[in-house]
C-alpha cells in the first residue's frame, strides 16, 4: 500500500531529515513509527500525501509512484488518505459538524449525505452532541478527537496521524489510540508516528522505528 | 451537472455569508465601487441627454434666406414654393417685408427709430426648416443651390454652434470613455485587494482546505464569488446613486427645459442603463477576483 525506495529528503537549507529511507507498509497494517526528535517522522509522513516532495527516491501509494503524479492529481491523492494533526489544523470560525463536513463538501457529496456521514463520524469519535460547538469551545482531547472524525469522514484506505496523542493524558491517549485500532480492524492501512513508547509496546503493532534518516 | 450547480451555490452563499460577517467593511467597499461605476454612467447620462435636448429643438437648424429688397410680392411667394420644392428642406415661412416690419414695431424702442424711415427697409426673408442635421457637403450642396435661385441676396446658416456643440459633445464622449476606464481600473483593483486581504486572512482556512484534497478550482470559488458580490453590490449602489440624482436634477432641468420652450424631458438610466451597470459591476468584479485569486492561492501551500 505505502512503499518508500530509497527516499532522501533535504529541506532547502541542507537539513537532511531522511537518508535512503526503504520501508514498506501493506494494506490493512497498523503502523506505529517512532524515533527521536528531528529523526524525520514527520517528513515521512509527509511525503506520503506530497505535502513534500521527496528529494530523490520512490513513494509509491497502492502502486501509483508519487513522483509521476502531476500537480492537478494530488488533491485526488489527499482525498484517498485521512490526516491527523497534533495541533489539530480546525477552522475555528466553523462549527465541529462544518470542520467535520468538509472533506465531504469538498468532493461534492449531497447534503443530506453529508449529515448523515458527518454524525456517524461524530458518533464514532463521541462527540454527537458537540455537533454546533465552536471548536475553542473544546477540549484538546475533544478537539483531536474532531480531527480524527473530519480524517475518517470519507472512510479513506489509508489514515497517518502525526503525534495524535501528543498533549492528552494517558487515559485520554489510550482511548484515542483504540479509536484508530477499530479503524485498523474496518481495513484502513494506519501509520501513526508516536513518542509514547509505553503505550505502543502495550498495543503491540508493527513497529518502525526511525534512526537518522533511515529504518533501523 | 447538479453537482456542479451545487457546488457554485454553496460557494456563492458562502461567500454572500463572508460579507455579511464583516457588514460594515463589505459595505464600504461596495460604497466605493458603486460610486467609481456612477460617476461615468452620470456623465454618459448627461450627455446623452444634452444630445437628446438638441435634437429634439424644434426649428433647428434653419437657414434664413434673405430676398433682394426689389423682389416683387408674387416673386417672394414663388420664390418660396422654389426653396420648398428643394430636397433637405422641411418647410419655409415667407416673412414678407410688412410682417418683419410688424414684428421689428412690437419689440420695444424701435417705434420711434422706424418712424424717421419713410420707406421699409427690411427685406422679405424666407425662414425654410431644413429636415435635420445634414452632413457639411449636403449642405454645402443645399446652400450653392438656395443662392443660385432668382432674388436670393443672402443666406444666413444658424449651424455653427450646432458644429460647436457637436464637436463639445464628441470631445465629452471621448472624455467619458477614458474616465470610464480609469474608473473600471480602479474598481478592479479595489476588488483584487479587497480579495487578497480576504485571502490572506484566510490563510489557514485556504490551507486546512488544500491539505484534505480540495482542488484549486474549489479553493478559488468562493473568492471568485466574493468579487462578483462586490462588483454586483457595487452595482446596486450605483443604480441607487444615479436614480436619486435624476430625481434631484430633474425638476430643475424640467424647467429650464420650459424656459427655452422645449418639450424635452430628463431622461434616467432605465432598466437596460440599470442592468448594464449591474452587469458591468459583476464582471469587472469577477475579472478583479480572479486576478487577485489567480496571482496569490498558487502560492498557499499547506504546512
Ligand atoms: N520545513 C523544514 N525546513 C527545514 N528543515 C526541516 C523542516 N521540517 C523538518 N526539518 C528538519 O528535518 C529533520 C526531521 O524533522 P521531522 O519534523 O521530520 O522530525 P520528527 O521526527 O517529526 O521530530 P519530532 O519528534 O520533534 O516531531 C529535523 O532535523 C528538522 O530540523
Ligand atoms: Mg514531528
Amino acid at each position: 500500500m505505502i512503499r518508500f525506495e530509497g527516499v532522501g529528503k533535504r529541506y532547502p537549507g541542507g537539513n537532511e531529515a531522511l537518508r535512503g529511507l526503504d520501508l514498506h507498509i501493506r494494506q490493512g497494517e497498523l503502523v506505529f513509527v517512532t524515533g527521536a526528535s528531528g529523526a524525520g517522522k514527520s517528513t515521512f509522513l509527509r511525503l506520503i500525501p506530497l505535502l513534500e516532495r521527496p528529494s530523490r527516491g520512490n513513494v509509491l501509494i497502492d502502486g501509483v509512484n508519487l513522483s509521476a503524479l502531476r500537480r492537478r492529481r494530488i488533491p485526488f491523492l489527499r482525498r484517498r488518505i485521512g490526516m491527523i494533526f497534533q495541533d489539530h489544523r480546525l477552522l475555528h470560525d466553523r462549527t465541529v459538524f462544518d470542520n467535520v463536513a468538509l472533506p465531504l463538501v469538498i468532493t461534492g457529496r449531497p447534503h443530506q449525505d453529508v449529515a448523515r456521514r458527518v454524525r456517524a463520524a461524530l458518533d464514532k469519535v463521541g462527540l454527537l452532541r458537540r455537533e454546533r460547538a465552536y471548536p475553542v469551545t473544546l477540549s484538546g482531547g475533544e478537539q483531536q478527537r474532531v480531527g480524527i472524525a473530519r480524517a475518517v469522514v470519507t472512510r479513506p484506505p489509508i489514515l497517518l496521524a502525526d503525534e495524535p496523542t501528543g498533549n492528552l493524558d494517558p487515559a485520554l491517549s489510550r482511548e484515542i489510540m483504540h479509536l484508530f485500532e477499530q479503524f485498523n480492524q474496518v481495513g484502513v492501512t494506519t501509520v501513526i508516528a508516536s513518542h509514547d513508547l509505553p503505550l505502543i509496546e502495550a498495543l503491540g503493532h508493527r513497529r518502525i522505528q526511525l534512526h537518522d534518516g533511515r529504518a533501523a | 451537472m447538479r453537482m456542479w450547480l451545487g457546488q457554485h451555490a454553496r460557494a456563492a452563499i458562502s461567500a454572500l455569508g463572508q460579507l455579511r460577517r464583516k457588514p460594515g467593511g463589505s459595505l464600504m467597499t461596495a460604497a466605493a465601487i458603486g460610486i467609481a461605476l456612477a460617476l461615468p454612467a452620470a456623465f454618459l447620462l448627461i450627455v446623452d441627454n444634452i444630445e437628446s435636448a438638441m435634437s429634439g429643438w424644434d426649428g433647428m437648424p434653419t437657414a434664413s434666406v434673405f430676398l433682394a429688397l426689389d423682389t416683387p410680392p408674387d416673386q417672394q411667394a414663388a420664390t418660396a414654393e422654389r426653396i420648398a420644392a428643394l430636397g433637405g428642406i422641411q418647410e419655409v415661412i415667407l416673412i414678407t417685408p410688412a410682417e418683419a416690419l410688424a414684428e421689428f414695431q412690437a419689440t420695444a424702442g424701435m417705434d420711434e427709430t422706424l418712424a424717421m424711415l419713410d420707406a421699409n427697409p427690411l427685406p422679405a426673408v424666407v425662414e425654410a426648416r431644413l429636415t435635420g442635421r445634414l452632413d457639411a457637403a449636403t449642405t454645402e450642396r443645399l446652400m450653392n443651390r438656395l443662392q443660385a435661385l432668382p432674388h436670393v441676396e443672402e443666406i444666413r446658416l444658424d449651424q455653427t454652434w450646432m458644429q460647436r456643440l457637436d464637436a463639445l459633445l464628441e470631445l465629452g464622449n471621448r472624455t467619458i470613455a477614458i474616465i470610464a476606464l480609469l474608473l473600471g481600473l480602479t474598481v478592479t483593483l479595489v476588488i483584487g485587494n479587497t480579495i487578497r486581504l480576504d485571502i490572506e486572512n484566510r490563510r489557514s482556512e485556504v490551507e486546512i482546505t488544500k491539505l484534505i484534497g480540495g482542488t484549486d478550482a474549489f479553493v478559488r470559488r468562493p473568492f471568485l464569488y466574493t468579487g462578483v458580490w462586490y462588483g454586483l453590490a457595487g452595482g446596486v449602489v450605483s443604480g441607487v446613486i444615479l436614480v436619486a440624482g435624476m430625481q434631484a436634477v430633474s425638476a430643475p432641468a424640467t424647467r429650464l427645459a420650459t424656459l427655452y420652450q422645449s418639450a424635452f424631458q430628463p431622461a434616467g438610466p432605465g432598466v437596460s442603463g440599470i442592468l448594464t451597470l449591474l452587469v458591468t459591476g459583476l464582471l469587472l468584479g469577477l475579472f478583479g477576483a480572479w486576478l487577485a485569486v489567480g496571482r496569490h492561492l498558487a502560492t498557499i501551500e499547506p504546512q
